[in-house]
């Protein structure tokens, strides 16, 4: 073997490697220090307006709102924060369906979303709505005229994700939300993938309603947010969690302050290195992809143009991806869009929307670079992930059948 | 999911992968299962006519680690039985040997529906009667 397969590791690389970051990533030492006081000393409840201890609590999430908010262009009275992204996305879908339904009851979504906005759709469909659920085209991405087509007059809100979760690609939010305002329909996004890696910008974006996380950049788990606008249009929601009128009403429960204070420490930390990290991370990711792009049969999958920067999903063709993984898990942490990996035995859905066939779904992964990962790491990872791709393939009858000429789909295999 | 040692072990010193001569009248072959469901297996047996014993048996598995691990162990256990033998291994006792957890029950079946049409393959090569086809036990 030859390139980087031949390079020397330095002693210091600490194992495992951790590159499965959009699952989760690790909380910034910055952010604890910022958190902890308010499990403690200030251990306040924010809504105590007649004591010291309520008042320094209060302030705190004041001062995170303003962090958080500022990362995204929005104004502070805009952010209602949750338990997490999921809880915001239940919130936006079933809320807006419940407060517009005079207007309509129509919800157009993508196949690819995450399941916390798939099936909160399904869920509205079992209250009496009625959701489209697009289909994308072979790079990830919506095509805008099918969009447009879709929309009814009934059509209330369109809701469809910032950036992918397992092939990272990042939806023309802007066009999507031309579209929608054209047509007066509410535009939801779930950006828990793009917020603090990607410039978010609510206002110029034109998004009307936006769910984000806060362990998915760096902060605690948790904690998330849910935007709502207030101005052209006003945005209202109808609460799905009754009790004190918290968060203006919209998301009553006593606010979880030292997950709030390292959220918004998180946003800030995002916002002052997003920039030069984003960069950093996109020139790492490129080198892992040329790395494994070296293998014979290896194909990226999504638009590698518009895409976060940290995320690269590759199919190994003729290996199977719970198979690659056991080969290096010990040292290497990631996913698969195998069946095996899953409870359901199916593979990534979000793959098979993309047009990949089982075979090619069942034989990707995915990985999710972050703040501390480090060019040593990735070189690793590309000598590991390469020499159990060659091993597998040695032990594969379909590699083996492949490099004789045959052509595997016309074998008729025995389905099981 | 932990796996078993049985299974690390013989996922990353798999025995008896490679080739057989399929042309071979002595040689039998069986491919099982499919890419879309995530595995396939071809396992091969090599009989010694004089003797009547599995004198060689050869996989390879596109699979998850359990897969690599069931058809591993099949070869093992194939080599110095005889075809009759080899038929009387069940799919639990490749469960049991491997510890596979129920989601990988699976994984056993297909190694012994590859085990079996091999020695289909052997018997039809041979002028023998094909094997009434039995449903492994899922």
């Amino acid at each position: 073997m030859n390139g980087p397969q031949c390079r020397h590791f330095t002693m210091d690389l600490k194992l495992p490697i951790y590159l499965d970051n959009n699952a989760t990533t690790p909380m910034d030492p910055r952010v604890l220090e910022a958190m902890l006081p308010y499990f403690t000393e200030n251990f306040g409840n924010a809504a105590s307006r007649n004591h010291s201890f309520g008042w320094v609590a209060e302030e705190a999430v004041d001062y995170a709102r303003e962090q958080v908010a500022k990362l995204i262009g929005a104004d502070p009275k805009e952010i209602i924060f949750t338990s997490g992204a999921t809880e915001a996305d239940n919130l936006a879908i079933k809320g807006v369906f419940e407060m517009y339904a005079s207007k309509g009851n129509h919800i157009i979504t993508l196949t690819t979303e995450h399941k916390a906005v798939l099936d909160t759709c399904k869920h509205v469909e079992k209250m009496g709505g009625e959701v489209t659920y697009l289909g994308v085209q072979q790079d990830g991405l919506v095509d805008l005229a099918e969009l447009e087509a879709a929309i009814r007059p009934e059509t209330i809100l369109i809701a469809i994700m910032y950036g992918n979760n397992e092939v990272g690609v990042l939806q023309p939010v802007r066009e999507i939300a031309t579209l929608a305002k054209k047509h007066g329909i509410l535009f939801f996004t779930d950006a828990t993938q793009a917020v603090g890696k990607v410039p978010v910008d609510v206002l110029k974006d034109g998004i009307d309603l936006m769910a984000f996380s806060g362990h998915k950049m760096y902060g605690p788990k948790g904690v998330g947010a849910f935007y709502v606008r207030r101005k052209n249009p006003r945005v209202k929601v109808t609460a799905q969690m009754d009790g004190g009128g918290h968060e203006r009403g919209m998301r009553s429960g006593t606010l979880n302050v030292p997950g709030i204070v390292g959220f918004g420490k998180a946003c800030e930390l995002c916002m002052q290195e997003m920039e030069q990290e984003a960069a950093r991370l996109s020139k790492m990711r490129d080198r892992l992809e040329a790395g494994l792009m070296a293998l014979e049969e290896a194909y990226v999958n999504g638009n590698t143009e518009h895409r976060l920067p940290h995320v690269a999903n590759i199919s190994f063709k003729y290996v199977e991806g719970e198979g690659l993984m056991m080969g290096f898990n010990k040292d290497i942490a990631l996913s698969s869009g195998s069946a095996c990996t899953s409870a359901s035995l199916e593979p990534s859905y979000v793959l098979k929307a993309l047009g990949l066939g089982d075979d090619l779904a069942h034989s990707s992964l995915r990985f999710g670079l972050g703040r501390f990962t480090t060019d040593e790491q990735i070189d690793f990872t590309i000598n590991a992930v390469s020499k159990t791709v060659l091993k597998l393939r040695e032990m594969s009858p379909l590699w083996e059948m492949w490099k004789e000429g045959v052509d595997l789909e016309k074998i008729e295999w025995a389905h099981h | 999911m932990a796996y078993s040692d049985k299974v690390l072990d013989h996922y990353h010193n798999p025995q008896n992968v490679g080739t057989l001569d399929k042309a071979k009248a002595n040689v039998g072959t069986g491919l099982v299962g499919a890419p879309e469901c995530g595995d396939v297996m071809r396992l091969q047996i090599e009989v010694d006519e004089a003797t009547g014993l599995i004198s060689d048996a050869k996989f390879k598995t596109f699979g998850c680690g359990s897969a690599i691990a069931s058809s591993s162990l099949a070869t093992e256990w194939l080599k110095g039985k005889t075809v009759d033998q080899a038929l009387e291994i069940d799919n639990m006792d490749i469960v049991e040997e491997l510890a596979l957890p129920p989601v990988k029950i699976h994984c056993s079946v297909l190694a012994e529906d590859a085990i079996k049409a091999a020695i289909n393959d052997y018997r039809v090569k041979n002028g023998m009667e094909a094997l009434v086809e039995e449903k492994a036990h899922h």
